[in-house]
Parts: structure tokens; C-alpha cells; sequence
């Protein structure tokens, strides 16, 4: 409310117009959209891999990959810089390849697949994982191959749980400040994302870090409620042969 | 076994083959994945998708397209084809599941528990119209159950499994005949008295039950036993009767449970089952003396 009532609506509207504001939205649309993507294309089958396991190997993979969670972003971004950057671990790799990463939009990407991704991963697992066990044996014995279960079974049942997931993931990447901001810097149309954008403008205008709060508040709010939408309309169609009450006698032959 | 016998569960050793296909052969190394397998499996709650509808249950694992119309028109479920899964009937479901299964065209038909999520009202009646539709498929089939009715209604061929293994198996009709143990004997539904028994006269086995009272039997036996009773070889009387039973019990009836057209009572350790004519000839009710009969030729003596 604070945001919304510093500023008149109009000086709000004129703020986010400012080069500052424009560039920092596409380079958050262009870095989360490549991250949402690569979330949901390597997470969704390493989620239903991991829920279909049961194994000491899987039980590490699962906390590996619920480590960012409780990781402080700022540890993540001196990670991906020690990994990642010139003089690092794998950055010598890159370099021979001709690809820098360290402050690049690259670096935004990857600050934001690891802070976000077990968001997503953590959630979808939790999907797969509260399907009734007899659907995919019932589907491989109708002739469909663990392909064709994922497809069109696991997949469509989970959906509810991997949009939930979805939104939550968004909602930290939009957000995702710490990592970022070491790895990749704050570089204006290049690495500035709304949130760093926010931490900069504070200092130059402070009339475009309140306009792009309010613009965040709104995409939060937004966000928000989908999830909620999507977790409502998961608990709705979970499977009704376990749940739904049975009709009474005689209306069954 | 019904999933070892789908492929969803690798047993540590073992075969399975229908007719020249092997399916599993733990020391030849095959194990074909279920999708290759030829298995019509009916699932204990049906496991129908819930994000399909009914026909796209149905033709999940279909064949050809003609085969689902057949197997709707067949099934009653035609005029549901759009429906969700969640607003149908226990019995429709398992209509569904039925039709899902056959539209595979499979070689062996596995039945889990078919009747068991069935309300009792409903149960008679799916229990008919399976045996029909088994008679009319002849397809080999598998059903497992925990009711001795239901195998003795649906199967050619009974074995009783008690953890893993094979106790017995035959008709349903060698089952009651001659139950192997006493286990078997209590799932047909006989009566089990514990006792000790040695020869007696006359070629007659005498036991002396634990709980009191001597029953005589034709077969032999000596030591600690389990006699079977089944309740339609126990008839009620009155009086002492002057009949060829050797075997009577005098007692309180202490319930009272009407079955179908029999009354099923409880006369002491024993349980007798009547037409309700000549309960109603004989006026039972609870608390009253009665005395229970059987002949020694319709007990069985096992070894404990």
C-alpha cells in the first residue's frame, strides 16, 4: 500500500516509461522466460524420475537439489562465480568455447534456474508422487510404454501440482536478487533485472524503483492467486475412483 | 501374483507363459515389460483414468476403433461414453473397467477382488453377469478373492493361497469334499471344532472336543484334531430325533441371521443352516433349546 501511495498513479505510469524501468523489464522477461523453460523442460522429467524411485541415490539427489532453498543467495552467487567465471571451476571450459558467462545475461539465467528450480522440482515431485499408484501399472498393461504413461498419465494428472509449482518458481525468479546481482551484476539492458533495478534506481530515481515495486506488487498479486486457483482446482480433480463417495444402491446395476 | 503374472512386479524367481509365449523366465533372463504382455488386468478399484472420460478410458489400449463400440454397446455403457469417471456407479466403473481391459484383445484375463469394492446389494447381481461374461469370453482368467462364494460362483478351478503358497487346489466341490487342512475347511465355510481323537467302535472315530461333548466321525483319526462341520449338514429339531444322525448337540440358539431363502443359526459351538420354511415350522428364536444333528458321515476329522 506504502508503494502505491508515495507516488500519484501518473508519475507511476511516466516512472515505469523510463529507459531504466523498459530495459530492465525485457531483460527480466527474455531471462525468466529462458529460465521458466529450462525449469520446466529438464525439471518435469527429473521430478517424475525422482518420484518413481525409491533409492538412497534418489533420497541425495533430492536433497542436492533442494539445497539452493536454504542456500543465502549471496553464497549462490559466489558459488556460480567460483564455477562459473573466467578463473573458475568449469569457467576455463566456456572460455575455450568462446563463452563467457560471468555478468552476462547467461549469468542471470543460471543465478535464476538455481535459486528457483527446486521450487518447481520440490513441488512437481510432490505431484508425481500423489498419483494413485495403480493408474501408470493400469496404463502399462493397456499396452502404453513408460513414454506414453508420462505423457498421458502422469503428466495430465499432475498438471494442477506442476502449474502450482510453476507459479511458485515464477514468483522467485522475478524476485531472485542475491545470486544475481554477484554473478551477473547490474548492468543496465544487460544484466539489470527489476529487482536489481529496484537496489540502483533507489539511489538515482526513486520514482522509477517505487514504480518498479508497484509493477512487482501487481505481478506477485497475480501470481499469487493462480497458484491459489491451480491448488483448488488440483484438490478438485484428484482421483474420484479413491475419493468421490459412492452413489447409493440403487442407482447401480 | 496378479501383477507378477502382468509384468508389474519381478518375482526373484520364476515363469510365466501363456500357451508358447514365455513372459518371464527368471533363469533364461526373460522378462518382458507389461506393455508386451497380453493381459487384460481388472484392478481392485478399477484404476480407471480420472482425466479421461469413458470413452477415452476404453480406448486407451484399443486395438482398432470398432472393438470400442462393440465393447460399449456390450458393456451398457454406450450412452456414458462422455461421461467423467467420478459420476459413475460402482457397477458402471466396473463395466468400464471390464470394456478397458478386453479392448486390448488380450490373451489372459486377471480379475483383483472384482466384487469387492461392490456394495452387497450390487454384488449378486455383477456376480452373474461375470460368470456370463467369463463363459462367453473363454479367455484363461485369473481372479483372486477372499470370498470362497465368489470363487466357488466364478471358477473352474479353486487353490487356496495362504502366504505365497498353494494349500489346495481343485473345483470348488473337491474343496468342500475334502478340505486338505483346516484352513481350507473354514474358508468353504465349514464349522471347526478342536479336539482329541481316537478309534472307537464300529469303525467310528471318536473326539472329544475341547469344548466339551463327543462327536463321532466315518473318517479316521487319532490325536489332536479339527473336526469340519459345514452348516447344511446340520439339521435342527425339536426333540432327540429318532434319526440315523449319531451327532447331537442340545443347546440355546444364539443368533438368528436370515441368508437368503436359509436361516443360518448358532446352536452352541455349531452353526446350522435351514430353509426359512422349517425355521418358521420349527418356531426358532434366540435363547430357545434346540438340538443340532449330524450325521458322522458328514464330518471331517483333521489333523491339527
Amino acid at each position: 500500500m506504502a508503494i502505491f501511495l508515495q507516488i500519484p498513479p501518473g508519475d507511476l505510469v511516466s516512472a515505469l516509461g523510463s529507459d531504466a524501468a523498459t530495459d530492465a523489464l525485457r531483460v527480466t522477461a527474455e531471462t525468466t522466460a529462458i529460465a521458466m523453460a529450462a525449469i520446466l523442460l529438464v525439471g518435469t522429467p527429473a521430478a517424475y524420475w525422482l518420484a518413481t524411485r525409491r533409492s538412497r541415490l534418489r533420497d541425495v539427489l533430492v536433497t542436492l537439489v533442494e539445497l539452493p532453498l536454504v542456500l543465502p543467495p549471496a553464497v549462490a552467487g559466489i558459488g556460480l562465480l567460483a564455477a562459473f567465471a573466467r578463473l573458475g571451476l568449469l569457467g576455463g571450459t566456456f572460455d575455450a568455447l568462446g563463452l563467457e558467462i560471468a555478468f552476462t545475461k547467461i549469468a542471470v539465467v543460471f543465478a535464476v534456474v538455481f535459486v528457483a528450480s527446486p521450487f518447481y522440482v520440490r513441488t512437481a515431485i510432490a505431484a508425481f508422487e500423489g498419483l494413485d499408484p495403480a493408474l501408470p501399472g493400469a496404463a502399462r498393461t493397456l499396452g502404453a510404454g513408460p513414454a506414453k504413461v508420462f505423457l498421458r498419465v502422469a503428466l495430465p494428472l499432475a498438471a494442477g501440482g506442476l502449474g502450482a509449482g510453476s507459479a511458485l518458481a515464477f514468483a522467485r525468479a522475478v524476485g531472485e536478487f542475491g545470486a544475481t546481482i554477484m554473478f551477473a551484476g547490474s548492468l543496465q539492458g544487460v544484466t539489470q533485472t527489476l529487482s536489481t533495478a529496484i537496489y540502483e534506481q533507489f539511489d538515482a530515481d526513486l520514482d522509477v524503483a517505487l514504480a518498479i515495486g508497484a509493477l512487482l506488487v501487481a505481478s506477485s498479486a497475480v501470481t499469487l492467486v493462480s497458484f491459489k486457483l491451480l491448488v483448488r482446482w488440483r484438490s478438485d480433480s484428484r482421483s474420484p475412483t479413491l475419493f468421490a463417495p459412492s452413489p447409493p444402491p440403487s442407482s447401480s446395476r | 501374483m496378479l501383477r507378477v503374472i502382468a509384468g508389474l512386479l519381478t518375482p526373484r524367481e520364476g515363469r510365466v507363459a501363456l500357451g508358447d509365449r514365455t513372459w518371464l523366465d527368471t533363469v533364461a533372463g526373460v522378462d518382458l515389460p507389461p506393455e508386451r504382455r497380453r493381459v487384460g488386468y481388472l484392478f481392485q478399484e478399477y484404476a480407471l483414468f480420472p482425466h479421461l472420460d469413458v470413452l477415452a478410458n476404453v480406448r486407451f489400449g484399443a486395438r482398432n476403433g470398432g472393438t470400442v463400440e462393440q465393447l460399449l454397446e456390450r458393456f451398457r455403457i454406450a450412452h456414458l461414453a462422455r461421461a467423467r469417471i467420478g459420476e459413475l456407479s460402482g457397477g458402471e466403473r466396473q463395466r468400464v473397467a471390464l470394456a478397458r481391459a478386453l479392448a486390448t484383445d488380450p490373451g489372459v484375463l486377471l480379475l483383483d477382488e472384482p466384487l469387492s469394492a461392490l456394495d452387497a446389494h450390487t454384488k449378486a447381481a455383477v456376480r452373474l453377469e461375470l460368470h456370463e461374461l467369463l463363459r462367453d469370453l473363454a479367455l484363461p482368467t485369473v481372479l483372486v478373492t477372499h470370498d470362497f462364494e465368489d470363487a466357488a460362483a466364478l471358477a473352474d478351478r479353486v487353490g487356496v493361497v495362504v502366504d505365497g503358497r498353494i494349500l489346495q487346489q481343485g473345483t470348488a466341490a473337491d474343496l468342500v469334499a475334502m478340505p486338505a487342512d483346516p484352513f481350507v475347511a473354514s474358508f468353504t465355510g465349514a464349522t471347526i471344532l478342536e479336539g482329541v481323537a481316537r478309534p472307537g467302535p464300529s469303525g467310528l472315530t471318536e473326539v472329544v472336543l475341547d469344548r466339551g461333548g463327543t462327536v463321532w466321525s466315518t473318517d479316521p483319526g487319532a490325536g489332536r484334531v479339527v473336526l469340519a462341520v459345514y452348516p447344511w449338514e446340520v439339521s435342527l429339531s425339536r426333540d432327540l430325533s429318532g434319526d440315523s444322525a449319531v451327532n447331537h448337540v442340545r443347546a440355546p440358539i444364539v443368533t438368528l441371521v436370515p441368508v437368503g431363502n436359509r436361516v443360518r443359526a448358532r446352536v452352541g459351538p455349531l452353526v446350522a443352516e435351514v430353509t426359512t420354511a422349517s425355521a418358521e415350522r420349527l418356531g426358532l428364536a434366540v435363547g430357545e433349546v434346540v438340538v443340532a444333528s449330524f450325521k458322522a458321515t458328514a464330518t471331517r476329522v483333521l489333523p491339527l
